[in-house]
């Protein structure tokens, strides 16, 4: 059978790394690496072709709201410097089609999940889809200077999806993998907002840098990054933390803390003489900050299977 | 009129079909591979009358 509704001759016609491209596999990789160290650090075992498909179908169910979110979002992306190269709003990939990929593949991952898995894991899964395929994407962003503090929480659900395949419910240490994430997201994502700074008002996107001002964000950077340093601390005297968690945390906090202070310090004009450089290092480290707590749970978790590692 | 071996569109989207059928043929392996693990790793003393089945057979 031949497809007659296709593009002319000569014309662009998507291949399949455009649609790959709509996953936003960057994201992706936090959502798996993130899963699966909820789900090791469980204190469950998982059967490994068990864990390999479940964290597969939660990076696929996280890239088919990532389609969905380009699909509503094609708009602004048009608008915005740094999301101008996305498939739709290059002409790539048709907005229906971002759709369709999005719906199909949300589908299927919950319900490979619940199969391979177990519902608890499934329902979270698909709770995590509308969360920001709705919530955040359709509702939150455009709505309120907040929209990343509370659209925080969908990036933050994978350790907690991850926990519940290997265990099947809810417990504090999947919360706090949770929380850390959550209290991240807003000063990562507001350092970029500063040095990305006409992307968001020209796509009247109301990001704290817009509707409070950028003074007021730098003061936020700080109070988030206080509050995060606590809790990541904090996590390092818990079941999930250990010697080499919080000597990883202590170095990273100590860090982060100090980047912070840094853009608190500064205003507009000693950012644009050296071209937002410590606002671009903190937005790195901030990269770094997570993988590494992450990797140093991962590392707990697994010398904790030889006798070691953990309390 | 026999077969025309290659249409200008199968030149055009070979990537993206060849991406698909990979795809499916991995999804297939998966899904084996998944069936295969739930059935041998099932405790059937855990299924309705798995007890009793397990006392009979005694």
């Amino acid at each position: 059978m031949t497809d007659t509704s296709t593009t002319p001759a000569g014309e662009y016609e998507a291949q399949f790394g455009d649609y790959f491209a709509l996953m936003k596999p960057r994201v992706m990789q936090l959502v798996v690496f993130t899963a699966l160290v909820g789900m090791l650090a469980a204190p469950e075992s998982v059967h490994p072709v068990i864990g390999f498909a479940s964290i597969l179908f939660v990076a696929i169910g996280a890239g088919a709201s990532g389609a969905l979110n380009m699909w509503w979002d094609a708009d602004i992306d048009a608008i915005m410097r740094r999301t101008q190269g996305r498939p739709i709003p290059s002409g790539r990939v048709q907005p229906g089609e971002a759709l369709a990929i999005g719906v199909a593949l949300s589908g299927m991952s919950v319900v490979m999940l619940g199969l391979a898995a177990n519902l608890l894991a499934a329902g979270m899964l698909l709770f995590t889809i509308l969360f920001y395929a709705v919530f955040y994407s359709m509702w939150l962003k455009r709505a309120t200077p907040q929209n990343i503090v509370i659209g925080g929480a969908a990036g933050a659900f994978p350790p907690v999806i991850g926990w519940i395949i290997a265990t099947g419910s809810f417990s504090v240490e999947a919360w706090l993998m949770f929380a850390l994430i959550f209290m991240w997201t807003p000063p990562h994502f507001w350092a970029l907002a500063l040095f990305m700074r006409n992307d968001y008002d020209d796509a009247k996107v109301p990001m704290l840098t817009v509707t409070h001002g950028r003074r007021s964000t730098r003061r936020h950077i700080l109070a988030y990054t206080v509050l995060l340093v606590i809790l990541a601390v904090g996590t390092g005297f818990t079941s999930i933390g250990g010697p080499i968690y919080l000597a990883t945390a202590g170095v990273l906090n100590l860090l982060f803390l100090i980047g912070a202070f840094r853009i608190w310090q500064r205003d507009e004009d000693d950012s644009e003489a050296d071209d937002f450089r410590v606002e671009r290092k903190f937005f790195r480290l901030s990269l770094w900050y997570l993988f590494l707590h992450f990797g140093a749970i991962l590392l707990e978790a697994t010398l904790r299977g030889y006798g070691l590692g953990g309390w | 009129m026999g077969i025309r071996a290659e249409h200008e569109i199968h030149t055009r989207r070979r990537g993206r079909n060849l991406g698909v059928g990979l795809l499916l043929a991995a999804f297939v392996v998966l899904v084996m591979a998944l069936t295969f693990v739930k059935i041998t790793n099932i405790d059937f003393n855990d299924l309705p009358g798995g007890e009793l089945q397990t006392q009979e057979s005694n």
